[in-house]
């Protein structure tokens, strides 16, 4: 084995150890009298949960894990059988059809029931109805927090003020009857702190593929790469840990000249350089990964992997501001961003990134964030002059990804990139 | 030998091929319903462009003679006409072989089988005679295909035929329906020296040609052995990659119609087709190149295959659609934009008294309106727009199109060509003289040729 194979099973490897590890926490949590709050990825206070000793879940993280083991279909239809409509957010129904089918997790083993919803970000009006419905199921508080809107496409001094004061005067106060526990806020601050340390070393990540070959898929390598800072990880040592060790194997490929590693092997041949917008289709995860992969295409940025923050505008976590910082984080997701902000965002991408074109990989059953999606297109493709395309499909509804179709638009996309290199 | 690169369309309803020259001349355009067998109808296809190919060199020479000179004209007409008669009826004489043979393999009691034939024999004698009558220069039946034609009109004899005769209809549709397939896997290309013979016998029955029978003769000979030298081939549309070509040989459909639409008006900028069940909205720069386009995604109602269906609902043929709209004087307004529910409001309808064409015209201004949808999302229509694809050819759809895109865009040129069906086969064919790449041999024609049983010929050849 060469030492980048080896170099490259170490982060990896970290991965799932943290995640087997987590999950065994959960489904033990019972026993060791731990209490777990569900919230959701965009905005998380993990830092805030950490501090109270609570273990957090991330349904839409479930859902997708499931979607990516072949279950989700299942669990849909077995939402539906309970009454949900066909056109409702796929994510919701996998949740609620793994529910009902004893909540086994993703590795397995069973989750455990909430003892706190906590809904940190009102940006999606489904995750508030989808607390609504899990409420119902398990009969436990809900503890909601107002993020206002950025639409102007900066966050003013009145709405961290509003956010900060939430957390203070609602969210505090209910984790703390959950957790029976104070709030200690020097642990707080030192949580902070560990995540701004990895939040440098995730940017640095990213900025790697500003270089030719990129060494990083920024989107199908991405999503790995966001899992431990998006999720329960996030001001643990393990975290920091994790992000070190991603961040030396990718400065390896830098040195060595190499690409990012795919399923089917490493890809060399970087023949276009994509900017992307839109979360992956996760049911059929590998199979839409080969058709860039096939075709030497590469993933330079991508909006998806900024759901849970947009670090390299130069926001970290701050410990000298514990709740304004929190406030800050959860007001500037990806998803809270204005349209005309996620144009500027995906322009500064395609012209830093060096890229040849732009994707949408719209989300058909997710309406608040694929609204304005094609106007948007539009428009970068006026600004950036680079060519762009606009696929559909789903998140975990294997139904509606048609492998077809979608290869048949990708194709004709890539032909066309060729075409338009061939003639300049 | 002359030389030429081949572009092929095989799309769900049509396989398409066109012919160039290396001077970007289209010499030759075939085209054949796609069946099931995407081999077989690229192989039809592509001798039916080498035919018409040959047919253009025929035209030259008769051009070129100072005898026949202007008669050329009338005279190809004729040629052509009785060329596609002598193959309609050698095709009819297969169909009613087939007919009997699968009903002899059924081996019914001897009088039922003694029925069968003799409402067989009475049903093709008709067609027989039918035909005589239905071609004739530039008659829409020449150009249609042959299980069109075939199908509509057996079912018309059949139905009266039973009612002298003690056959079940149902037993006569179960026959033609088994025997069509095996006929459209027969092998007609070698027939062209003989149908054009009998062309030529006909012609020379002319008074107006009989003084040039042995000059016709002798050029109707020069090209029927003529072959071509294929450089390049590149396959596009639906069923491209169930073909033996190489990764090079292979366009999307929407490069290349957004090619060969710049190839037919080089003013164009945006694209609409219609397939039979793609409805794709293209943009294109000067060069033709593609620069945005929108296609159907989760449902395929508005594109052709829609009006099959709707074609199947009224029991007429898909080419009856488009006058019989044109007649409506008043507009209803259908709502479904599935095109199985579409067939039931279309009952519905019907039951409360709407006529016909009025229904007609709205199912076409609903096709039009998902188009437009599409055609506004990939960004409009900002200066010259072609339509193309087989749904072009349908009047209905282009009167309604002409009238939403000025509607919505203001007064622009809109462009139908006639030969718009065979638009992404030209840009295939473009693609072939342009970037040959993947410089290849011709498809590999004898193995697909040796999976399709010749005519039978001989004594049932019209020559």
């Amino acid at each position: 084995m060469s030492s980048a194979e080896v170099l490259k099973e170490e982060s990896m490897v970290l991965q799932k150890k943290m995640l087997g590890e987590h999950f065994d926490t959960l489904s033990k949590s019972r026993e060791n009298g731990r209490k777990v709050v569900y919230t959701f990825v965009p905005g998380n206070l993990n830092e805030l949960i950490l501090a109270f000793d609570l273990l957090p879940v991330h349904p839409e993280v479930n859902a997708l894990q499931s979607g990516m083991r072949k279950l989700s279909g299942d669990y849909i239809q077995e939402a539906e059988k309970h009454g949900h409509s066909e056109d409702v957010c796929t994510y919701v129904k996998c949740d609620i059809g793994m529910l009902k089918k004893g909540n086994i997790g993703p590795t397995g083993e069973k989750l455990p029931p909430p003892d706190l919803l906590l809904l940190s970000y009102t940006g999606c009006f489904t995750f508030m109805k989808w607390f609504e419905l899990l409420k119902q199921e398990y009969g436990c508080p809900v503890v909601m927090l107002q993020v206002p809107y950025q639409a102007d496409g900066r966050i003013t001094a009145s709405q961290r003020a509003f956010v900060a004061r939430q957390l203070r005067d609602v969210v505090v106060p209910a984790l703390e009857q959950v957790s029976g526990k104070k709030l200690d806020e020097d642990r707080l601050r030192e949580l902070l702190a560990s995540s701004a340390r990895a939040e440098d070393d995730l940017v640095h990540v990213w900025e790697s593929a500003k270089h030719k070959p990129s060494p990083i898929d920024a989107y199908f390598g991405g999503v790995y790469y966001i899992g431990p800072i998006f999720t329960a990880f996030r001001g643990l040592p393990v975290c920091e840990q994790y992000y070190r060790s991603l961040r030396s194997e990718v400065d390896y490929r830098i040195a060595h000249g190499m690409g990012p590693t795919t399923p089917e092997g490493e890809l060399r041949q970087q023949k276009y350089r994509i900017v992307i917008e839109g979360p992956p289709n996760w049911t059929s995860f590998r199979e839409f990964w080969k058709i860039f992969s096939d075709e030497g295409v590469v993933m330079v940025a991508s909006t998806y992997t900024k759901v849970g923050g947009l670090y390299e505008q130069g926001f970290r976590h701050d410990p000298d501001h514990p709740f304004e910082t929190l406030a800050e984080y959860c007001l500037g997701c990806y998803t809270n961003r204005s349209l005309p902000t996620r144009v500027d965002i995906l322009a500064k991408y395609v012209e830093e990134y060096e890229a040849d074109g732009v994707l949408f990989n719209s989300i058909k059953s997710c309406n608040s964030f694929s609204a304005g999606q094609l106007m948007m297109l539009r428009e970068l493709e006026k600004r950036t002059g680079k060519a762009g395309a606009f696929i559909e499909s789903d998140l975990v509804d294997p139904r509606y990804f048609n492998a077809a179709n979608i290869k048949n638009r990708l194709e004709s996309y890539f032909q066309m990139l060729e075409a338009k290199r061939q003639a300049a | 030998m002359d030389c030429c690169y081949i572009g092929i369309d095989l799309g769900s309803t049509t396989t398409k091929a066109v012919f160039l020259d290396e001077h970007e001349r289209i010499i030759g355009r075939g085209i054949t319903n796609s069946r099931s067998n995407y081999e077989l109808a690229c192989q039809v296809a592509r001798e039916e462009a080498e035919i018409d190919a040959r047919f253009g060199l025929l035209r030259g020479k008769l051009e070129a003679s100072p005898q026949i000179g202007a008669l050329a004209e009338p005279l190809m007409a004729i040629l052509a006409c009785t060329y596609a008669l002598a193959q309609h009826l050698e095709q009819l004489r297969a169909l009613h072989a087939e007919c009997r043979q699968l009903a002899l393999a059924h081996a019914l009691p001897a009088d039922e089988m003694a029925a069968v034939e003799r409402a067989l024999d009475s049903i093709f004698a008709a067609l027989e005679r039918q035909a005589e009558l239905d071609f004739f220069p530039g008659s829409a039946a020449a150009s249609d295909f042959f299980r069109d034609l075939a199908t509509s009109q057996y079912l018309k004899q059949a139905e009266q035929v039973t009612r002298e005769l003690p056959v079940p209809f149902d037993r006569l549709v179960g026959l033609f329906d088994a025997a069509i397939i095996r006929v459209e896997n027969h092998s007609f290309a070698g027939q062209y020296r003989s149908y054009l013979e009998f062309a030529a016998q006909r012609v020379a029955a002319d008074g107006r040609f009989a003084a040039f029978a042995d000059e016709i003769a002798t050029a109707v000979g020069d090209t029927a052995e003529q072959r071509f030298n294929v450089l390049n081939i590149v396959g596009t549309g639906y069923g491209r990659l169930t073909l033996p070509f190489a990764r090079e040989q292979i366009r999307s459909e929407i490069l290349c119609h957004g090619l060969g639409a710049h190839y037919m008006f080089p003013l164009t900028r945006s694209v609409l087709d219609i397939g039979g069940q793609d409805t794709k909205a293209i943009q294109v720069d000067g060069n033709g190149l593609v620069t945005g386009f929108q296609m159907n995604d989760r449902c395929a109602a508005g594109c052709g295959r829609y009006l099959g269906y709707i074609a199947d609902e009224m029991n007429i043929g898909v080419h009856e659609l488009g006058p019989l709209a044109m007649q409506s004087t008043k507009e209803v307004k259908i709502n479904s934009t599935c095109t199985v529910f579409a067939g039931a409001e279309l009952r519905e309808l019907m039951a409360l008294g709407e006529k016909r064409e009025d229904i007609l015209a709205g199912l076409h201004r609903a096709i039009v309106l998902r188009a437009m949808s599409l055609l506004a999302r990939s960004g409009g229509v900002s200066s010259e727009f072609t339509f193309t694809g087989g749904v072009a050819r349908n009047q209905a759809v282009t009167s309604a199109l002409q009238r939403l895109v000025a509607e919505n865009y203001g007064e622009v040129a809109i462009n139908i060509s006639a030969d718009s069906i065979f638009t992404g086969a030209v840009g295939a064919a473009l693609y072939a003289k342009r970037d040959p790449k993947g410089v290849m041999a011709d498809l590999e024609v004898s193995k697909l040729a040796s999976k399709r049983p010749a005519c039978a010929g001989g004594a049932n050849c019209p020559a």
